[in-house]
């Protein structure tokens, strides 16, 4: 046992997952890594048009917020939200073919990159508007309170976000209604170009929470145990009733904003000082530290999420693109009278 | 006149839109009303009334003065499960909800090729005459008409306010329902229990030969007007109903159009770039256009924000001697 966990003084997540549940979380970790630089890859080959929005350097903020939950639970997610749909447990396959337009893709090329969803596993979706998933995720709530589902749900947004009047709607109809909701900002310390230290009159996000009487805690947003820890609070207070939480993960993106980000508002050192701070390898170090795994295992789970990423762009180069007859398909309902 | 006429049931406008809701809230557990102080308070225009009584506070929910978050709340309930439908106050406070409304209901599930729905009824007290002057009296029917995703309804008559709000709780699309607050008073015949007015479908409130009055909500009433003193001057009206903007019911405008041969178009919303030009336009691409004997008149709300003054405020939307007398011309081919 290596210093500072004496005793049964271990980190959260060894004392609250086996070793399945955390090997299966730093795999998800590194299929998010994966699937962002595969992204990235085939944009820079002409593969993908648009624009897209990476989150490597968050990938513990996502996997972490979700491990308390089943598919019955529901998120809502971000522009940069590749890593809360794998998180949340996602085909890679369908992700790509979304990304490169096609017909078997998540959204069946309607959505791209910022709209990816799959209702089946509670992913209520991204987003392309900042903050317009704060207040579908009360509804969400809402409806678990009302129908008795025992659901909860985790809102991700960014610290953008956290200026939008839909946040302050949102955290205060959830209080005043007690719903069972958990609110994670992901605060990379910049919406766009603006950092929060120019945008945000709090020093923590997290502060926020006091204005709507709910319990706000900042964490490591790099750190998995420290996300879990909190989030997983978070989460058995909202299932047992007790009313919404904020928890802010600290965390950084090491790309630009979008594709467009020429990265004129922050230094090289400011990045390369997050990017020592990488929560992947930190998180296989805690693992192998405490015996859940070997390096031998950590370099066998990387090389096969090297794989299903190669196998999810090859399924997505080989889908067909949708029928352009059908641009209007899905706009109403068919079951409608 | 048949001796044994049933007695006939008459309800308010907004009795008919309660009658409706306190049906639905009735027959289905996932129905919810939403809403800025609809619960005791009765709704601004005591159209919720005693429902709260009713149903309770978790059903007849008051939402904090919050339009954009709350209406974010319904579609996440509609999205979820349950069947909300979410008062506006005034339809004027639509447009802090705009986000919501446009870019995420209405656009769900397109943008999620097909794998969700959002069942969501919205309900707008819309239009002028209250006094109420520029922020509490627009008709912005047209706005939401132009978003691809959403269903837009305007009815006219107690009966339809009821049919229709019923029918859209039905529909598995978001439907924003436009009520003319003017209305909320108007007494008409409304049939008992549980019935649909189908969306999408106009109606002809009066048969004629001679002319063609496309109305949309309390204008109806006015073009109606207009159509009984014409036929002093020997003018046989035709009035539609619109009744639903968004679909438009394309067969039975231009089916009317052929018959008479001239076409009148009456919204309270501002002319230019309103509804009327939609039909005026989807007229003139269509055979119709050869049977038209006149230009097509539009009557509309003018280029100004509603004013407060009385008489102003009037002279802001069309009123009955303005449709006479385009019709008059109309008629006469001297337009």
């Amino acid at each position: 046992m290596p210093d500072g966990y004496r005793d049964g003084n271990l980190p959260y997540a060894i004392r609250a997952y086996d070793a399945d549940t955390l090997r299966a979380a730093l795999r998800k970790m590194y299929l998010i890594r994966k699937f962002e630089e595969g992204a990235e890859n085939s944009y820079t080959r002409g593969l993908i048009h648009g624009t897209m929005h990476l989150s490597i350097g968050q990938e513990a903020s996502a996997v972490a917020s979700c491990m308390a939950l089943s598919d019955d639970d529901k998120i809502t997610s971000t522009h940069r939200g590749h890593g809360h749909c794998v998180a949340k447990g996602a085909d890679l396959g369908r992700m790509f073919a979304e990304f490169f337009g096609k017909e078997t893709g998540y959204c069946r090329g309607r959505g791209g990159s910022m709209h990816i969803a799959d209702p089946t596993k509670g992913n209520l979706g991204a987003n392309g508007i900042v903050g317009g998933g704060l207040p579908i995720a009360v509804g969400a709530a809402l409806s678990a309170k009302r129908l008795g589902t025992g659901a909860v749900t985790v809102c991700f947004f960014g610290d953008g976000a956290n200026n939008e009047g839909a946040f302050h709607e949102a955290l205060n109809m959830a209080a005043v209604w007690k719903l069972p909701v958990v609110f994670v900002c992901e605060n990379n310390k910049y919406g766009m170009s603006t950092s929060t230290e120019r945008s945000t009159a709090v020093k923590n996000i997290a502060e926020r929470a006091a204005a709507y009487a709910m319990p706000g805690v900042t964490v490591d947003g790099n750190d998995f145990s420290a996300v879990a820890e909190a989030v997983d609070a978070a989460v058995a207070r909202a299932r047992a009733g007790d009313g919404p939480s904020l928890v802010e993960n600290v965390t950084y993106r090491w790309r630009g904003h979008s594709k467009s980000d020429r990265n004129r508002y922050r230094t090289k050192e400011e990045i390369a000082d997050w990017m020592a701070r990488d929560p992947i390898p930190a998180f296989a170090r805690l693992l192998v530290d405490h015996g859940v795994l070997t390096d031998a295992d950590v370099a066998d789970i990387e090389a096969e999420t090297e794989q299903v990423i190669a196998d999810a762009i090859a399924f997505a180069a080989d889908s067909a693109d949708p029928d352009p007859a059908d641009v209007a398909r899905d706009v109403y309902n068919p079951a409608a009278a | 006149m048949n001796a044994v006429t049933e007695a006939v049931r008459e309800l308010s406008y907004a009795e008919a839109l309660r009658e409706a809701m306190d049906i639905a809230l009735d027959r289905d557990p996932r129905v919810v009303l939403m809403g800025e102080d609809i619960g005791v308070y009765g709704g601004a225009f005591q159209v919720t009334g005693d429902l709260v009584h009713k149903y309770g506070t978790d059903r007849v929910m008051d939402t904090p003065i919050s339009e954009l978050g709350g209406a974010g709340v319904a579609v996440g309930a509609a999205l979820t499960g349950l069947r909300p439908i979410f008062e506006f106050q005034f339809s004027d406070f639509a447009t802090l909800a705009m986000e919501q409304i446009v870019n995420q209901a209405a656009k769900l599930r397109y943008m999620l090729g097909g794998a969700v729905s959002v069942p969501l009824v919205m309900r707008f007290p819309a239009g002028s005459g209250t006094g109420a002057a520029a922020q509490h009296s627009q008709s912005l029917e047209a706005w939401l008409a132009h978003v691809p995703g959403l269903k837009v309804v305007q009815p006219t008559t107690p009966e339809d306010a009821k049919g229709l709000l019923l029918a859209a709780l039905d529909d598995p699309d978001p439907v924003m329902i436009f009520e003319h607050k003017i209305l909320y008073k108007m007494k008409g015949p409304v049939p008992e229990g549980h019935y649909t007015t189908p969306i999408g479908t106009a109606a002809i409130r009066r048969t004629g030969r001679d002319l063609t009055i496309v109305a949309s909500g309390i204008m109806v009433h006015k073009a109606l007007e207009a159509a009984r003193e014409m036929e002093a001057d020997g003018i046989d009206a035709e009035v539609i109903d619109l009744r639903s903007v968004r679909p438009i019911d394309r067969d039975t405008i231009l089916g009317s159009a052929r018959k008479t041969g001239r076409l009148m178009i009456v919204h309270e919303a501002v002319k230019t770039l309103g509804i009327g030009a939609e039909i005026s336009a989807m007229v003139a691409e269509s055979d119709a256009f050869d049977y038209l004997d006149s230009p097509i008149i539009r009557l509309g709300g003018a280029e100004c924000p509603i004013p407060y003054n009385p008489e102003l405020e009037k002279a802001a939307v069309p009123q009955v001697p303005g449709i006479l007398s385009a019709a008059r011309d109309l008629a006469k081919g001297r337009v």
